[in-house]
């Protein structure tokens, strides 16, 4: 699962250069220029590719290793 | 006379918040200047989005879009909700762990330690120093802009005042706002800063988006809210809807842009200020979600005001648009609000960028060299606070001699910051990193950064692109591209080349550095 998350994220990189729509002009939902509509997209999905990362790549232990240096630190 | 009341309270208001904060601070420099790591998820996250989001967001999204049209969302603010979590997760995390397990304040030390040398933190510090002023000037001028229109009119028949529109004077207005920061940060240090952030985050959010519906409404003149938009949007000429304006590979260009955040300085304080490991995971998720909350209607506005029913002149300046919609469709009351809502955006990046520098220079300069360790506690912080004042009087004044757009202005900045993440990216990373490679690196960006910076006539030439022509390749083209490209690349291969040709850090260092 991890590597699978680190792929969304280079497929969001990817999905952000939406070349093919360069010219549209279409007005989405009577208001939202396309182009606007795409990249609102694009930030809602970034929103949970970082959720699923916090999820399954969150580095393990680095709180309880911090508090035990501190520890140290302040005992030296 | 209202809007300028209703923002002189806002102002005092502030001030009272910094006076607040005061009454808990604990008199050590390590609560000064990191709140004594006691900074939650909540608050973080509104630190450090406040922190991100500046005057560059609001007026500087507002009038490029008015200029490029709706494509300037894609440019920057979707590619930020992207690489800003991404920094925050691949450098922020790490280099917290790292500040908590080794007593770090700021990233020179951080540098120092990891590569054995003190002349990394002697190269590193004007040029952080120097990169920070750049982007307070954008603080600086947004702020001055915004006042000097939105208060057009108030004193008419002061002949002296006619150059300002009868308004307070931009030059006036970004030191008096210079003053407001200076003040609540003096008293109330990172913890103050972090509570002002929250609250000021708040304000720019929730009235960013009153200012986008009442705006739609004087535009659309109807009585339902998506018949407003519809109208608003439809009277825009067709280009402004689509991204025919922004050339292609400088679209590409600014993906590199939004990495300057990893060597933020200010955004590394901010970092450091965190309760534990897990008080990141908010911030990470929900960035890219509140930039989407601010910028949509900033660029929704900005292309608006390129349409007749808008009533703004074709010749305002893209620094005054968004102060020239509200000035213009707003009351007084509701524009005095909403000028008090981007003044928030703006001081709310000043404050962390005023404490970063003071700590840099206490941290870094005055107790690295020794010549401050028979300074006290309280001495240190007032040194901090002499430097910040020193670095805020600079910036005022190229801030009055350098006009430029805000969005220029800080784009070069940010151009400067992503050509050093290779940097710290190696630093967290890459066990065969030297302090030569380092140095090589840094100096790297600053000829780099010079040179395109000279030849794009200082920042005037907003279409400024490297190479400066295209050049064939035989199997392709290289088209101009951003010169955020050609630094980020020219400092990446100056660091891999010159660490690789020199001795390897010692087996003390990598061990506390990384893991087996």
């Amino acid at each position: 699962m991890k590597y699978a998350v680190w792929i969304l994220v280079g497929l969001l990189l990817v999905f952000h250069q939406d070349y093919w729509q360069w010219s549209n002009t279409t007005l989405d939902f009577g208001f939202l220029p396309r182009t606007l509509t795409y990249h609102v997209g694009v930030s809602i999905a970034a929103a949970i590719v970082w959720a699923l990362a916090t999820k399954f790549c969150w580095p393990e232990g680095l709180d309880e290793e911090s508090e035990h240096s501190s520890q140290e630190d302040a005992g030296a | 006379m209202i809007q300028l009341g209703v923002i002189v309270v806002y102002l005092m208001l502030l001030v009272g918040l910094g006076l607040s904060a005061n009454r808990l601070f604990r008199g050590t420099a390590k609560d000064y200047m990191l709140a004594s790591h006691s900074i939650g998820p909540f608050l973080l996250l509104m630190s450090l989005f406040g922190t991100t989001m500046t005057a560059f967001a609001l007026v500087g999204s507002t009038g490029r879009a008015n200029v490029m049209g709706a494509g300037v969302y894609g440019l920057l603010a979707s590619a930020s909700g992207i690489v800003h979590s991404l920094c925050f997760f691949l450098i922020g995390v790490p280099l917290w762990s790292l500040g908590r397990r080794h007593g770090y304040t700021t990233q020179i030390q951080f540098f120092r330690d990891r590569l054995e040398s003190n002349l990394i933190g002697y190269l590193l510090f004007p040029i952080l120093v120097f990169l920070v002023v750049g982007y307070l000037m954008v603080g600086v001028l947004g702020g001055g802009a915004v006042v000097e229109t939105v208060t057009a009119g108030t004193f008419s028949g002061v002949d002296w005042l006619s150059s300002s529109g009868y308004g307070v004077p931009s030059e006036i207005a970004s030191a008096v706002i210079c003053c407001v920061v200076l003040t609540y940060v003096f008293y109330g240090g990172m913890r103050g800063t972090a509570w002002a952030n929250a609250f000021q985050t708040s304000v720019f959010m929730v009235l960013g988006v009153v200012t986008f519906f009442v705006i739609a409404k004087a535009i659309g003149g109807a009585d339902n809210l998506f018949e407003n938009l519809a109208i608003a949007s439809k009277q825009v000429p067709e280009i402004q809807l689509a991204r025919q304006k922004i050339p292609k590979p400088v679209f590409f260009s600014f993906l590199l842009i939004p990495l300057s955040v990893g060597m933020f300085p200010h955004i590394f304080q901010h970092w450091l200020t965190a309760r534990s490991a897990n008080a990141f995971k908010l911030p990470i998720i929900i960035h890219p979600i509140f930039v989407m909350i601010v910028w949509v209607p900033c660029v929704l506005l900005g292309i608006w005001a390129s349409g007749p029913a808008s009533g703004i002149p074709a010749a305002t300046s893209e620094n005054a648009i968004l102060a020239t919609l509200v000035q213009s469709h707003a009351g007084p009351v509701l524009a005095g609000l909403l000028t008090a809502g981007i003044l928030a955006a703006i001081m709310s990046s000043l404050d962390s960028q005023f404490l970063c520098v003071g700590t840099m220079f206490t941290q870094d300069i005055l107790l690295h060299n020794r010549s401050g360790e028979h300074l006290n506690e309280q001495q240190i912080v007032r040194a901090a606070r002499y430097f910040v004042v020193a670095v805020v009087g600079v910036t005022y004044l190229l801030s009055l001699i350098l006009p430029r757009s805000v969005f220029d202005l800080g784009l070069w900045s940010f151009t400067g910051f992503t050509g050093l993440f290779p940097l710290v990216f190696a630093a967290i990373y890459w066990r065969r990193l030297t302090a030569a490679g380092a140095i090589g690196g840094v100096l790297t960006v600053l000829v780099a950064w010079s040179v395109l910076f000279w030849r794009s006539d200082f920042g005037a030439n907003p279409r400024y692109g490297f190479p400066e022509a295209p050049v064939n390749l035989g199997v392709a083209t290289l088209p101009p591209l951003h010169p955020v490209v050609s630094i980020f690349v020219a400092s990446a291969i100056a660091i891999i080349a010159i660490s690789l040709i020199t001795r390897p850090p010692s087996e003390k260092t990598l061990a506390k550095f990384f893991r087996k």
